[in-house]
């Protein structure tokens, strides 16, 4: 019996102390009419061998693509320490710190994620994480509005710049508590957030926030002083939507805009956590992360560790401001968030440890320049040119003379990830796909991407 | 179980009272039993100066380790001051909650509530009475 | 012995140079000055071995289910087993990029998952979407005001629960912009059924329930309260917290539920990982099939694929960036595979079979069930109400000395409806001699709380730190370190 220990011996010895004559009598409190379940439909059980041997099949299958495709989850090496020790019993299968003595080292881990957050992002409190980047902008936006008491909307502007999946998941967790999301347009030379457009939607009324991401969700710089300024002057808050990585080398989110009444930076930042050591593993799980100012502490979600001592005066660590959240504040907790992504967390830690601020940095602009070298390379190709001319961190969108999706299908053949196709998302670009290459990119990578897609381009009929 | 109820004031069904300032304006705060209760205070919120309230509104939230509660006014008015005090030392409201640990005060509207409210042995009666 | 801040380890210029990067041959030339960071940000700057040796150090001072018996209440801590995340870490499944063309031996495994789930629930639609409970408890409940919605029956926003609800349910029925009205159980634990049928009407949007509850006794009479919540209009969902008590036994479908979120992290023993990730898929009836949250693992011409806003129009919509907790999700299909058909029945029974045992040793040993005339679920609830008179001392006293026999301790203070109360969950993955060797240490501590109920009250004794100091914790907030000027 798989993971059962007991033995027949142990069974009748149990049963006996129970007083029941049987396993089947322990759920005598079931109605019989609902009883006799079918299981036909799960498969017989089968030993770890032939679970190893099925799923290596199937991994094998699936195989492994040359990967250029950003979009909110970034390949990166992951240094061989960081899951050797996030997968340790102890952090792996520990359940949630709630008993703080025997949870220390999960607890340390956490205080220490959220000290270097907030050195990341320039801002005073972390919390122990969110389930990913695209449902920590929607508690974002639920805790702007908490947040904003002064403002008398719930009216969120949302720049085309931010990711687009990041707005549906936003609306999808928001709406039914009546936050209303105002989609602003982008300038279409540069690709960043039309300030034209967002006063025009600020004419029809005001509103509690706006959402900047930076980098963009085409890989571009925002001018993100002038965008928290006009934000603040208009009494919105600022929610950063930010790249990890990209901290290393770029103006954190606590230090953008000038000092508007003594009112500087952005209020909530958040962003996808997956950069940070977590492996792209089809889609999940990642982590979401998010900081906010000292002052607006209590209306964060999500778990929160603080240091303090314990009853013979040495530090300790433990759950702290517990009464926002749901199993005491239940109806009117902050969300009703239990979990944190910790094994997520823990992986992140440890990759930010080793990397440090030089090594981040020299991700960083590891990054920036592959993806310099890639636009630059596929911008040789007739027919494919880049669209914006913002600077950019590690993505950009390249124009093509032709649909993407054919192209892009061809490209899997050959076994590259070549991109993302924008024809759903933004179809006023045209032909157009947003690229990445991080610091995993050899030059003969990007050679043998470049290669290919100029003999697909060659050897097929354009448009 | 505290009994500290005093005379001179009105209480409510949750917990707050009500002393008459007798110049139109009343003080909130919330009873000894309440803070009991709740136990050590780590933050009191008070609503804004100038904030127009409406009877069972909730207008302030006292926090403690194991528990946010939330303030409801017991009156309609205006809030004319409040205590800034219990930012800094919201133990204010354990050891003093009728005095240091008021919350605000409240310029009375037109409509008087008393007939909601509890006088001090009507109170003292409902907090013995078994939950 | 205090293990430093990984801050406090760093010296300025150390580095885990291995880890890093080639150097670029020309800098970020490209950044503007005004969008530059002026000063690195204050990250550690430490060796490789001191990385590895601080949080190993770390790790040695959790309580885990791979070194401890772990029995907490509601929270399913069973045996994780290795090849789960073995299999689940094979390159090609972590290096795929969920926009990458859809990888179909990944999605297999996905597709199958959701029939399985799909068979032990009795649900016709399983999402694997939601990526924690509380996220398929969200789902949940916004499935059901849509499809009250589609029929412009805007009147019903009304989620009923019972009084010892978990804490999720009201707070998901907010984040719903729902309203929520507690009924009230009896002194058997079972739902007051008059009580319910007065609270139901034309507001009543479904009512949240555990079964069994959360009160660790199975609801008897829910094909009653399935009648009456829906000849009122209403839906009923199902909190799966609890289905490691009747996995293979009794499906939710069956008794009437129309909705279901399971934790697969409980009941298909995907890891805690100190708090997450968890995942929260969705089995939804007939009647919620069209709202189902995407993207769900389907089939095209032939081939898996990611059914979308396209495929699924009435879709609540996505809750995650990408695919959920994918990897997760993943685990949990290993694991039934390796369980089978036959290893889903026995998880309920031994599961039973070592809570009742348990519950038998623990009364007889002096301690007072909360329900003493019904039999326990797959966990079961002690109230320490006559030894905190007697010895002035609380649950959570009796809690904190368990750490020091070398247990993790229960559950306390939920559900709050019981005084002073241990909620036990063992799992059906502990041997008898684990079990006998808590009932051993309850034993010894309630000898312990007659002669010497100090030891209870300064407990724990034994554990890296004593009991902290929440007060100061949240009056002087320190939660992030901040380098010395």
């Amino acid at each position: 019996m798989p993971f059962i220990p007991h033995t027949e011996a142990d069974v009748s010895e149990m049963l006996s102390t129970i007083g029941a004559r049987s396993i089947d009598e322990l759920f005598e409190e079931i109605p019989a009419e609902f009883k006799g379940a079918s299981l036909a439909g799960v498969p017989a059980a089968r030993g770890e061998m032939e679970v190893a041997r099925l799923l290596t099949e199937r991994a094998a299958a699936d195989g492994r693509l040359l990967n250029f495709i950003g979009a909110g989850a970034y390949e990166h090496h992951i240094p061989a320490p960081v899951w050797a020790i996030a997968t340790r019993g102890e952090f792996y299968s520990a359940y949630t710190p709630y008993q703080a003595e025997a949870s220390q080292g999960t607890l340390q881990l956490i205080y220490e994620y959220q000290s270097m957050i907030c050195a990341l992002t320039g801002m005073e409190a972390a919390n122990a994480s969110l389930y990913d980047g695209a449902s920590a902008l929607a508690e974002a936006c639920l805790m702007a509005v908490r947040a904003n008491r002064g403002s008398e909307s719930r009216r969120i502007l949302v720049p085309r710049t931010v990711n687009p999946t990041y707005l549906k998941v936003a609306q999808s967790i928001a709406r039914n508590q009546g936050v209303e999301f105002e989609i602003t347009e982008f300038e279409r030379r540069s690709g960043r957030v039309d300030m034209g457009a967002l006063r025009r939607a600020r004419g029809g009324g005001p509103c509690t926030a706006l959402v900047i991401q930076q980098p963009n969700f085409f890989g571009n710089l925002e001018e993100v002083d002038a965008l928290t300024d006009w934000a603040h002057t208009h009494g919105a808050l600022v929610i950063a939507v930010v790249n990890p990585t990209s901290l290393a080398l770029y103006k954190p989110p606590g230090e953008w805009g000038g000092t508007n009444d003594g009112w500087r930076g952005a209020d909530i930042v958040c962003g996808e956590g997956q950069p940070l050591g977590v492996p792209l593993a089809c889609g999940g799980p990642y982590f979401g992360f998010m900081a906010t100012r000292l002052s607006r502490v209590r209306q964060m979600p999500g778990r929160i560790v603080g240091r303090t001592l314990d009853a013979q005066g040495r530090p300790g660590f433990t759950l702290t401001l517990q009464p926002r959240e749901q199993h005491i504040r239940r109806g009117k907790a902050t969300s009703n968030i239990c979990t944190n992504q910790g094994l997520l967390v823990t992986a992140a830690t440890i990759y930010l440890s080793l990397l440090g601020p030089a090594g981040l940095g020299r991700v960083a602009a590891a990054c920036a320049e592959r993806t310099e070298a890639l636009v630059r390379a596929l911008s040789r190709i007739p027919g494919i040119s880049p669209a914006f001319d913002s600077p950019r961190f590690h993505e950009a969108v390249l124009k093509l003379d032709r649909p993407a999706a054919p192209l892009l299908a061809a490209l899997a053949g050959r076994g590259i990830a070549g991109g993302l196709d924008l024809a759903a998302s933004h179809p006023e670009l045209g032909h157009a796909m947003l690229v990445c290459a991080t610091e995993t990119k050899l030059d003969e990578d990007i050679e043998s991407y470049a290669r290919a897609l100029r003999d697909l381009l060659s050897t097929c009929a354009s448009r | 179980m505290s009994e500290n109820v005093p005379d001179d004031l009105h209480y409510t069904r949750t917990h707050e009272w009500i002393r008459d300032l007798a110049n139109g304006q009343v003080e909130i705060g919330i009873t000894d039993h309440a803070q009991d209760a709740l136990g050590d205070l780590v933050f009191v919120e008070v609503p804004q100066v100038g904030r127009e309230l409406k009877a069972g509104e909730a207008c302030a939230v006292v926090e403690s380790v194991k528990a946010a509660s939330d303030v409801y006014s017991p009156v309609s008015g205006r809030v004319v001051a409040r205590n800034d005090a219990l930012t800094q030392q919201p133990e204010l409201l354990n050891s003093d909650p009728y005095g240091a640990g008021w919350l605000m005060r409240v310029a009375r509207g037109d409509a008087p509530a008393g007939s909601a409210l509890l006088k001090a042995a009507e109170y003292l009666q409902y907090i013995k009475e078994p939950a | 012995m205090r293990e430093p801040l990984i801050f406090e380890l760093s010296r300025p210029g150390r580095r885990a140079a291995s880890q890093f990067p080639p150097e670029p041959d020309s800098g970020p030339a490209n950044i503007p000055a005004h969008l530059r960071r002026a000063t690195a940000p204050a990250l550690p700057e430490v060796s490789e071995l001191q990385v590895v040796r601080h949080y190993t150090r770390l790790s040695q001072l959790n309580f885990s289910i791979d070194s401890h018996f772990y029995p907490l209440g509601s929270c399913t801590m069973k045996y994780n087993p290795k090849a789960c995340n073995t299999y689940a870490m094979l390159p090609e499944f972590t290096g795929r990029h969920p926009l990458a063309p859809e990888p179909q031996g990944f999605l297999a495994c996905m597709y199958e998952l959701q029939e399985m789930l799909k068979e032990i629930t009795g649900m016709q639609g399983v999402s694997l979407a939601p990526m924690a409970g509380a996220q398929g408890e969200f789902a949940g409940v916004a499935m059901i005001r849509a499809f009250h919605r589609a029929r412009n029956d805007h009147a019903r926003s009304e989620i009923i629960v019972p009084q010892a609800a978990h804490g999720t349910n009201p707070a998901t029925a907010a984040m719903c912009g729902c309203t929520v009205r507690e009924i009230p159980c009896d002194a058997s634990g079972s739902i007051d059924l008059e009580a319910l049928g007065a609270a139901v009407g034309p507001a009543t949007a479904g009512i949240m329930l555990t079964n069994p509850s959360t009160l660790g006794v199975f609801e008897r009479r829910i094909g009653e309260v399935a009648r009456i919540v829906h000849e009122a209009g209403g839906l009923l969902y199902y909190d799966g917290a609890n289905l490691n008590a009747i996995l293979g036994k009794v499906r939710p479908g069956d008794m009437g539920f129309d909705v279901i979120h399971m934790n697969l992290h409980k009941t298909f023993s995907t890891p805690h990982g100190g708090g997450g990730p968890g995942s929260g898929a969705v089995g939804v009836g007939p009647r919620l099939l069209p709202f189902l949250p995407i993207p769900l693992a389907g089939v095209r011409q032939g081939g898996f694929c990611w059914l979308a806003e396209a495929d699924v129009p009435g879709s609540i919509g996505r809750l995650s960036g990408f695919m959920g907790n994918a990897g997760v999700n993943l685990r949990a299909y290993i694991y039934m595979r390796m369980l089978g058909r036959q290893g889903m029945v026995r998880v309920a029974e031994f599961a039973a079979l070592n809570a009742n045992y348990l519950l038998k040793r623990l009364t007889d040993a002096g301690y007072e069930a909360a329900y003493p005339t019904r039999r326990a679920s797959h966990e079961f609830i002690i109230t320490l109400r006559s030894e905190s008179r007697r010895y002035e001392i609380t649950a959570m006293d009796v809690a904190k000395r368990l750490l020091d026999f070398g247990v993790h301790a229960p559950t306390t203070y939920f559900p709050l409806l019981v005084p002073e109360c241990l909620l036990i969950e063992p799992t059906e993955t502990e041997s008898k001699e684990e079990l006998d060797r808590f009932c051993d240490a309850m034993r010894e501590i309630r000898r312990e709380m007659q002669r010497d109920p100090e030891k209870l009250r300064s407990a724990p004794h034994t554990m890296p730190v004593r009991r902290l100091d929440d007060v100061r914790a949240a009056k002087q907030l320190d939660i992030a370190w901040k380098p010395a000027c």
